[in-house]
């Protein structure tokens, strides 16, 4: 029986659940034995010169075996990480003479001891002269406060058109327009960044790493050294949640890695909440202008975004965010012209990076926002506006003039299952009578209707690799490119493995995340893992069978032609005669039997799907309940739809939450205000519903498992969603707009307002 | 993060926790459930040389009931609050106000006196006890002494209790069958109040409407000249003076007290 | 200071600094490194664990506060680690967890909580586990797992 697609209940959870996992600050490695513990000094001002570091007091404290700054490691700064980003604004591994923003690392502290190490970081002394300083990317767009003065602005980059066409909202009976804010979000996966680098007596190092990406953190810790990446190993432990901030490296692991060559020994890294709050890249942090211009029968002639992109202190990938912003503006639509602009600023604030989505929900957000002013300008039900602009069901590669290439997809069934299953009509119908009778807890229907893009390469080419080694005792080995750290790879590709060879699964260790024993390993990010990465393991397993074929042919004595694979017990045998075989386990016991391989992907896919969220809005105080969403998620085929469902779930409660309650913020003098988890909003069991999911799957033609990926999607589609039903619950009172978060304050706000 | 090194102490009375106290002077701080202190202490935010636990003493944990009032030992915990008979009967408010407190787990540590002598404007259960009209107990070097409700909160984070002293118990009127409600405005469930309001008995109590916890008079004369719920509520926020932060400004706040305080005056009159 | 506890069963004595706190107590003197730290200001919950069989935030307890008391971390919830606790289980079969990292915490709140209330409703369960936060189940499969174990489901 085949295990494609049923819900296999995972094999690293009883670890996970009896012994916890091994995380980084975990390891126990005998090589880390008497490891010293790393602190950093960081500055308390958003943009100050760094006038002097007296360490005396420090050094004196028990403990404290180094006190260490930019110039006692001698690190150069990095250069900036795509060729169209402006060549003065470097990122420093620890500040020279000038802070850029809260939080950023200043001086390094090493001590024996973890507890001492906290101590040592209060005694050091660093005296500031403040600078201006510039928070908000609308006032450094201004360029009047520079981070970079040699830079002589403020802008990073520039994406899209040039000049803006005069005519493009010409013969448009409608045209609305409005600023919409992406409001910055903290990544904060519930383990925050850690490390630990041992020098090796080969002037090699090896790093343990909570990341994303072993061969890009190795790459980029590596580089900065000035090694090249064979002299740095890195080796993956547990990882306790990435969601695109654990891709790379952080100047923090730079230091971590120069430290512990700088002393000859062991170094130990963990970050606190308030430290990753602050200094781990944030998410999103866009401001759109939304112009769309159609007719009053609700057909969209013309669409602009106009992306002003906050890239943080440090432009990373965050200043590049853009450019998957204008790319997917064309979203699920038919819309005849687009035009998109954007520009990547730097602000004393904490650095933006990949953040679940990283740059596709801010593209569907601002379209499906701008939607429903333009349906509320023409008197329009949302979901009918949506209907007439959708493009159809096409099974054909549909390429958009923003430069997307969607591989399969059908909109409008996404659509109406998603209404269906949430009783639409119903909804509007309880929605009208709550009107009518004023009650204080008014309704609020929100839709989203999105594509995005998945498994888009960071290089060129998109791509995975993947080995399988079958063991004497009847076990495999597979080594995945991949890195999981919570999506269940260990199981999935297990399930791979076994469906090909019948290898039972919990026969199966799945290996990753090392790059001595995986050096041309990508990583997951990008909803890329089973699209790429699973594949390449299916198509290993295939290879691995082909190879046992001709061995067994050989010592079987037949026509490898001949040879058939029995699953059940893991065996080739000569068709027919099922006493003339052979397992793989006695196919590795004559010698090696493993396959490596590498899949090489036609292109990204474009998952799709659209979301139906109800809120109820207490009118009296603004707050807002989110009370059911409804999703349709089309990924493809689905593997294992427990892990598909995980990732979802996952996904909407972070997409909720950017909408109703998620912000990073700095107070007027910069300092941060939401540095720890009592002040950051991040959200409890109790203010989410149990979700509704609705099953859809359209394969793609671009790899044989026919999968998109499911990583981002569910975020992608509920934040504009639970949005859209916050404004619609008070719609009937005059508001059109109010900025995410939607906290009580804004909403109870926008309704004085629009009473006025 | 961990707290700047200091002594630890354990009390195993009050009065050894204020001879503890003598001793030290300003460099002790008493330590009782901990769920305030050892984040502040974590933060960093205040450095103690030493630390006198009280949360064992014995006889500073129990409810009873003592003639019009119910004496609770100002060590108990937020839990035994929340599930006390007695309490449940003779006055409802306080077991349900302490069901506000954090999470379940903040609740198997926090004391109440740990909560009232911290005194956060914000906190649940300063401003239930101010609308009870509660009585304190304090000990310190020359004896007891009482303080009543309205004395007790002195300022932001500041009680009547001085740096000898400690708040050994706490008498609530029993309120019996009397109307009471509370209302907690937050955005997250475990969070501290962005406004509160306690009332019972045609009293009312206002939280983070100011420095302290504070009581809606206006609204409270407005109830005993029988003025209907939306009208003595419209009255709330006379005097207050609330602070502005990320989750609410000055008016807002207003609005907010006023709108509770209505839905609580309703269900209060039940 | 001296002190003297039985976690997970064992009852051992250790010299600590007065400072210490639970949590590091339980992962760097008694080893058990389940329990982990996801905040400082006592707010997630990835600490949890049980002070004589109630749930607390192990770092917000002094070690020197469980001198004579009884602690249990996720590691100790399965007698000789065989069968798994019904709530281990349940967690497992309703995928309750992905990264792992909230879980021991998780794990022994839900613990906590059935023993007070066996039977809760999804929103009693949503309450309960107020305390504890988790960036990557959306909680779906959390408040799941514990109904499941409510219910015996998968014990
Ligand atoms: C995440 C989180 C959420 C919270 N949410 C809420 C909430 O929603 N509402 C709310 O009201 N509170 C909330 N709190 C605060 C907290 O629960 C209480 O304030 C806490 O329980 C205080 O009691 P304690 O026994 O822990 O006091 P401790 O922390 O031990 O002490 C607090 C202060 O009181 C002093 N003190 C303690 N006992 C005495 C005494 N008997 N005599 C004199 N001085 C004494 C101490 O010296 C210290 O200064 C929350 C806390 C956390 C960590
Ligand atoms: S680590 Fe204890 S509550 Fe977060
Ligand atoms: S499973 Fe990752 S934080 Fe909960």
């Amino acid at each position: 029986m085949s295990v494609m697609g049923t819900r296999v209940v995972r094999v690293e959870d009883p670890r996970l659940l009896s012994t916890g996992g091994v995380y980084t600050e975990d390891l126990r490695d005998p090589r880390l034995t008497g490891a010293l513990h790393l602190g950093f000094v960081r500055s308390p001002l958003a943009h100050a010169r760094v006038v002097s570091v007296d360490a005396a007091e420090a050094l004196a404290a028990p403990g404290v075996v180094a006190v260490l700054t930019a110039a006692d490691l001698g690190l150069p700064a990095a250069p900036p990480m795509m060729p169209n980003f402006n060549p003065a604004m470097t990122l420093p591994a620890l500040a020279g003479d000038v802070v850029r923003y809260a939080g950023e690392p200043v001086v390094a502290v090493l001590c024996e001891d973890a507890y001492q190490v906290e101590d040592a970081v209060g005694l050091v002394d660093v005296e500031y002269e403040p600078l201006p300083f510039v928070v908000d990317m609308r006032a450094a767009a201004r360029d009047e406060v520079l981070l970079f003065p040699e830079a002589g602005t403020n802008t990073v980059c520039t994406f899209g058109a040039e000049e803006l066409d005069e005519g493009l909202f010409e013969g448009c009976e409608v045209v609305v327009t409005r600023e919409i804010e992406n409001q910055r979000v903290a990544v904060a996966s519930m383990e925050g960044r850690a490390g630990a680098a041992v020098p090796d007596d080969d002037g090699r190092l090896t790093l343990w790493l909570s990341t994303q990406a072993a061969a890009m953190s190795q790459g980029a810790v590596a580089g900065w050294l000035g090694l090249g990446p064979e002299q740095v190993r890195v080796i993956t432990p547990d990882v306790g949640g990435g969601f695109g901030a654990k891709i790379g490296a952080d100047p923090e692991h730079v230091v971590l890695a120069a430290a512990a060559r700088h002393v000859g020994r062991p170094v130990r890294w963990t970050e606190t909440r308030s430290e990753n709050l602050v200094a781990m890249c944030q998410g999103r942090a866009q401001v759109n202008t939304v112009t769309i211009g159609g007719t009053r029968d609700g057909k969209v002639l013309a669409y602009r975004l106009d992306v002003l992109q906050d890239a943080g202190a440090y432009p990373r990938f965050g200043a590049f965010l853009p450019a998957l912003t204008t790319m997917m503006a064309a979203a699920v639509y038919t819309f005849p012209k687009i035009e998109t602009r954007a520009r990547s600023v730097v602000t004393n604030t904490t650095t933006i990076g990949a953040y679940r989505g990283a740059g596709r929900p801010e593209a569907t957000h601002a379209i499906e926002r701008g939607l429903d002013l333009f349906a509320a300008e023409i008197g329009m039900d949302p979901a009918e506006v949506r209907r007439r602009n959708l493009i159809p069901r096409f099974t054909e590669p549909h390429a958009t003039s923003t430069g997307g290439f969607y591989d399969t997809g059908d909109y409008p069934e996404a659509l109406d299952r998603a209404l269906w299953a949430s009783g639409y009509d119903d909804l509007r119908a309880e929605q009208a009578r709550r009107r009518e009778r004023g009650d204080e807890v008014q309704m609020g229907i929100g839709l989203c209707v999105y594509v995005e893009i998945t498994g888009a390469p960071l290089g060129p080419e998109a791509s995975e690799v993947a080995e399988i080694q079958v063991h004497a005792d009847g076990t495999a080995t597979v080594l995945t490119g991949t890195s999981p750290h919570g999506q269940g790879h260990a199981t999935a590709w297990a399930m791979l493995a076994h469906e090909e060879t019948g290898i039972p699964i919990e026969k199966i260790t799945v290996e990753h995340g090392d790059t001595d024993r995986i050096p041309d390993g990508t990583g997951t990010f990008g909803s890329r893992s089973l699209q790429q990465g699973g594949v390449a393991v299916q198509q290993a397993s295939i290879e691995l069978v082909e190879l046992a074929r001709q061995r067994a042919a050989q010592l079987l004595e037949a026509d490898p032609s001949d040879i058939v694979l029995d699953k059940d017990r893991a065996a080739l045998q000569v068709k027919g005669s099922p006493t003339s075989a052979v397992t793989f386990a006695q196919l590795a016991e004559k010698e090696p039997l493993g396959v490596k391989t590498k899949f090489v992907a036609p292109g990204p896919t474009f998952p799709f799907g659209a979301h139906v969220a109800v809120v109820d809005v207490d009118t009296r105080t603004g707050k807002a309940r989110l009370r059911r969403l409804i999703a349709v998620d089309d990924a493809g085929t689905v593997l294992n739809p427990l892990l598909c469902e995980g990732q979802r779930h996952g996904g909407f409660a972070q997409g909720a939450a950017q909408a109703l309650m998620e912000e990073v913020r700095w107070d007027a003098d910069g300092n941060p205000e939401t540095s720890t988890f009592a002040s950051y909003p991040f959200l409890s069991a109790t203010e989410v519903p149990s979700f509704e999911l609705v099953e859809m799957a359209t394969p793609t033609t671009y790899n044989s498992l026919g999968a998109k990926g499911i990583g981002e999607a569910g975020t992608i589609g509920s934040t504009p969603a639970v949005h859209n039903a916050v404004v619609d619950a008070v719609a009937h009172l005059g508001v059109r707009h109010i900025d995410m978060p939607t906290t009580p304050q804004r909403v109870w706000t926008a309704i004085q307002e629009a009473a006025r | 993060m961990i707290p700047a090194p200091f002594r630890y102490l354990r009390a195993d009375s009050a009065a050894h926790a204020v001879d503890l106290l003598g001793e030290h002077g300003d460099e002790a701080k008493l330590l009782a459930g901990g769920q305030s202190l050892l984040p502040v202490l974590k933060l960093r935010l205040a450095d103690p040389a030493v630390l006198i636990d009280i949360s064992r003493v014995p006889d500073l944990s129990y409810i009873r009931v003592d003639g019009d009032e119910v004496a609770i030992g100002a060590a108990t915990r937020h839990r035994d609050v929340v599930e006390s008979e007695e309490l449940r009967r003779e006055v409802p408010l306080l077991p349900h106000v302490a069901g506000y407190v954090g999470d379940r787990q903040i609740r198997h540590r926090g004391t109440l006196g740990g909560s009232l002598v911290h005194a956060d404007p914000a906190a649940d259960l300063p401003c239930a006890v101010l609308a009870l009209g509660a009585t304190f107990v304090v000990e310190g070097p020359s004896g007891q002494r009482r303080v009543d409700a309205g004395e007790f909160f002195q300022g932001y984070f500041q009680t009547a209790v001085g740096a000898d002293e400690i708040l050994v118990e706490v008498r609530v009127p029993r309120t019996g069958g009397a109307g009471w409600a509370y209302e907690k405005f937050v955005r997250r469930s475990n969070d501290w109040a962005i406004v509160a309001v306690a009332a019972v008995d045609g009293r009312v109590a206002l939280a983070n409407m100011g420095e302290t916890p504070l009581r809606a008079t206006a609204t409270e004369r407005a109830l005993a000249g029988g003025a209907s719920p939306a009208e003595a509520a419209a009255s709330a926020a006379e005097g207050t003076s609330p602070i502005e932060d990320m989750h609410a400004d000055r008016a807002y706040r207003a609005h907010l007290a006023r709108v509770l305080t209505e839905r609580a005056l309703v269900t209060a009159a039940g | 200071m001296k002190i003297g506890t039985t976690v997970n069963g064992a009852a051992r004595q250790d010299e600590i600094e007065d400072r210490l706190l639970l949590v590091h107590y339980l992962r760097d003197r008694c080893g058990l490194t389940a329990t982990n730290v996801g905040c400082d200001t006592t707010s997630c919950g990835a600490c949890t664990v049980l002070l004589d069989g109630e749930s607390v935030k192990s770092c917000t307890v002094l070690a020197a506060q469980v001198d004579g008391r009884e602690v249990t971390t996720v590691e100790g919830l399965s007698a000789d680690g065989a069968d798994p606790h019904p709530v281990q289980a349940a967690f497992r079969q309703e995928h309750g967890l992905q990264c792992g990292f909230c879980t021991p915490g998780m794990v022994m709140a839900s613990v906590s909580l059935l023993r007070d209330n066996p039977k809760p409703t999804e929103q009693e369960v949503r309450e309960g586990l107020e305390g504890n936060f988790c960036r990557c189940t959306g909680y779906h499969n959390i408040v799941r797992a514990v109904l499941a174990a409510a219910d015996g489901v998968s014990s």
